[in-house]
């Protein structure tokens, strides 16, 4: 077996695995209960189904110019989607579209109703 | 900065930068702007370079960056024990997303748990969280720089048991980002106060 079929093969395997873990999140999207649970769907694929992908077309590719794009991609995929993430989670949070009953614990409410008191008494001072 | 009275909603108190660690801030985004203009073109030349020098210039000039304070230095062991142990989180952590996803049951089960870091710094709340972010079945919703809290949306979780657990986790998961970039300060704090005893919110 030369040099060439075993990064091709290697290639394909990358880009295999990558394919189904968004596949996977499809699903996911479908089937989980609600925004939060859909979010972890939504963003994390891009993390390792993304660098696997990635990877794949690097070993393809094999030059230079497009090798140093791909780093680009995944460098920036990596810096924009925990930022991406918190955004819409954070704009969903109090709201009924949380299934809280599916919560085991939420000590984030505690919090902002601390932070409202603080606020009231800060206004009232 | 954790002395601040809780009451207070204030930010922490962040020192102004000295002239050197600003100089050094400018060096450290300086170059990596020409890493991503030269990555960008695709070939490693004179032209290049200058070329991305002077985009960096410009850039610096217009959005000036703000400061952030690294009181640390890079060690490069614990750096790579924490990019092979975020690299086997990541793997396990993405087939247990992908399981959940397909396997037939009840509904995943989620919580959202506050973790209080022991290093209170722009940089230590910014690098756990991201990293925190990228992992599968973890989501930041909210992080008070104040107190320096993390608030995550854990997704998988069935019993307080693995609320603690994964609180445990995360104070482990800063441990290894002081080990890798924090000052001997930092580092002696977070040695002091192991993972199993610190985190639980006042």
């Amino acid at each position: 077996m030369s040099l060439d079929v075993a990064v091709d093969v290697a290639a394909s395997i990358c880009l295999i695995a990558g394919a189904l873990l968004s596949l996977a999140a499809g699903i996911a999207l479908v089937r989980f209960p609600d925004l939060l649970t859909r979010m972890h769907a939504a963003a994390k694929p891009q993390v390792l189904g993304l660098l696997l992908v990635l990877v794949g077309c690097a070993l393809r590719l094999r030059t230079g110019v497009d090798i140093t794009t791909l780093v680009l991609v995944g460098a920036f995929s990596l810096a924009t989607a925990p930022v991406a993430a918190h955004m819409v989670g954070r704009a969903a949070y109090p709201h009924e579209d949380i299934r809280t009953d599916l919560l085991v614990t939420d000590e984030l409410a505690a919090h902002l109703d601390r932070v409202a008191e603080e606020r009231e008494h800060s206004a009232a001072a | 900065m954790r002395s601040d009275p809780p009451t207070q909603p204030t930010d922490p108190a962040r020192p102004p930068l000295s002239r050197t660690a600003r100089r050094r801030n400018q060096v450290v985004a300086v170059t990596a702007l020409v890493a991503v203009w030269v990555l960008l073109w695709g070939t490693l030349s004179w032209a290049n370079i200058i070329g991305g020098l002077v985009v960096a210039a410009v850039l610096l000039a217009v959005f000036p960056l703000p400061p952030v304070t690294f009181a640390g230095r890079v060690r490069p062991l614990p750096l790579l024990r924490f990019w092979l142990h975020f690299l086997r989180d990541l793997v396990v952590a993405s087939a247990q997303v992908a399981w959940l996803a397909v396997r037939v049951g009840p509904t995943p089960r989620s919580a959202i748990i506050a973790a209080r870091l022991r290093v209170n710094t722009d940089l230590n709340l910014t690098l756990t969280a991201e990293a925190l972010s990228l992992l599968p079945g973890s989501l930041i919703l909210e992080a008070d720089r104040r107190t320096g809290t993390l608030y995550i949306h854990v997704l998988g979780v069935t019993s307080r048991d693995e609320v603690e657990r994964f609180r445990r986790g995360v104070l482990e998961l800063e441990a290894r980002i002081i080990e890798a970039i924090g000052s001997p300060e930092e580092l002696r704090r977070v040695r002091e106060t192991p993972a199993d005893r610190e985190g639980v919110p006042a």
